[in-house]
């Protein structure tokens, strides 16, 4: 099998272990919130929603093991506590994470212009150590790769929980 | 550890990275990325590389944020037991 990894009916996949691990957790923050719609706040709801986002990376984390320094500085963070993921991750709001992150290219456009080429690279790469968990302790050629991981495993993280909120729907 | 400028437009990095290196870091990179796989340009410059991949990450996380938010308001209205056996099975068969 040349790539494991990408076969899905290989029980043991980065896929299957992923899925596993999320539907657990979802069991899990189901059995300890339950709600019932006429009794659930706004507030309620949304710390639901972060849980569920946040057991979605954990669960990724978790599935990829402690071979990857972005998996290790994401179940690290899991385990720190709550201010450390409030921190990192934001609220679960939509509104919230689009004005942060539209502030955040506003504020870095103008400098772009004056900076040549060069430049270009070392901004670009520290937003990207930013991004990437763990990234900010990463040198360049870690940090590109342990990018590539994780943008495929963001990939298959995105996949899945789609895959489960269409079965959901039906 | 001064900057060594080469004649490649991927430079700018401490010394201690070759360029070679970081070509192919940043070729497979590239690979990944929907909008610069589909051009077929091959002087894509690794400053836009960095950024596109930024870009992606960013909506891959809205994307997961999204998700969440549907997730949850599925999860109240679903009985789960029956169907996570379900799921399991046509996820990964």
């Amino acid at each position: 099998m040349k790539n494991p990894q990408r076969s899905p009916t290989n029980p043991g996949s980065l896929r299957s272990r992923f899925t596993q691990v999320f539907l657990q957790s979802l069991l899990r923050i189901r059995k300890h919130n339950p709600t019932s719609s006429s009794s659930s706040s706004h507030g309620e709801f949304l710390k639901r929603c972060r849980r569920v986002k946040v057991a979605a990376y954990v669960s990724m984390a978790r599935a990829v093991g402690t071979r990857r320094a972005w998996s290790r500085a994401t179940l690290w963070r899991a385990r720190n506590g709550e201010r450390q993921r409030n921190l990192l991750y934001g609220r679960c709001s939509k509104s919230n994470s689009r004005e942060r992150s539209l502030g955040k290219r506003k504020r870095k456009k103008k400098k772009k212009k004056k900076r040549d080429n060069e430049e270009h690279s070392f901004g670009h790469a520290k937003k990207l150590q930013k991004l990437v968990p763990g990234g900010e302790a990463m040198d360049f050629c870690c940090l590109l790769d342990e990018t590539a991981h994780y943008i495929k495993c963001l990939i298959t993280q995105v996949k899945v929980m789609r895959s489960i909120a269409d079965f959901y729907s039906l | 550890m001064s900057n060594r400028r080469s004649s490649s437009t991927q430079s700018g990095t401490p010394s201690r990275i070759t360029d070679d290196q970081m070509i192919e870091l940043v070729s497979k990179l590239r690979q990944l990325l929907p909008e610069i796989r589909s051009s077929r340009s091959d002087k894509v410059s690794a400053s836009k590389v960095l950024q596109e991949t930024c870009s992606y990450i960013r909506s891959l996380h809205r994307e997961v944020a999204d998700l969440s938010e549907r997730l949850s308001q599925l999860l109240s209205t679903v009985d789960a037991d029956s169907a996570e056996a379900a799921i399991i099975r046509s996820l990964i068969m």
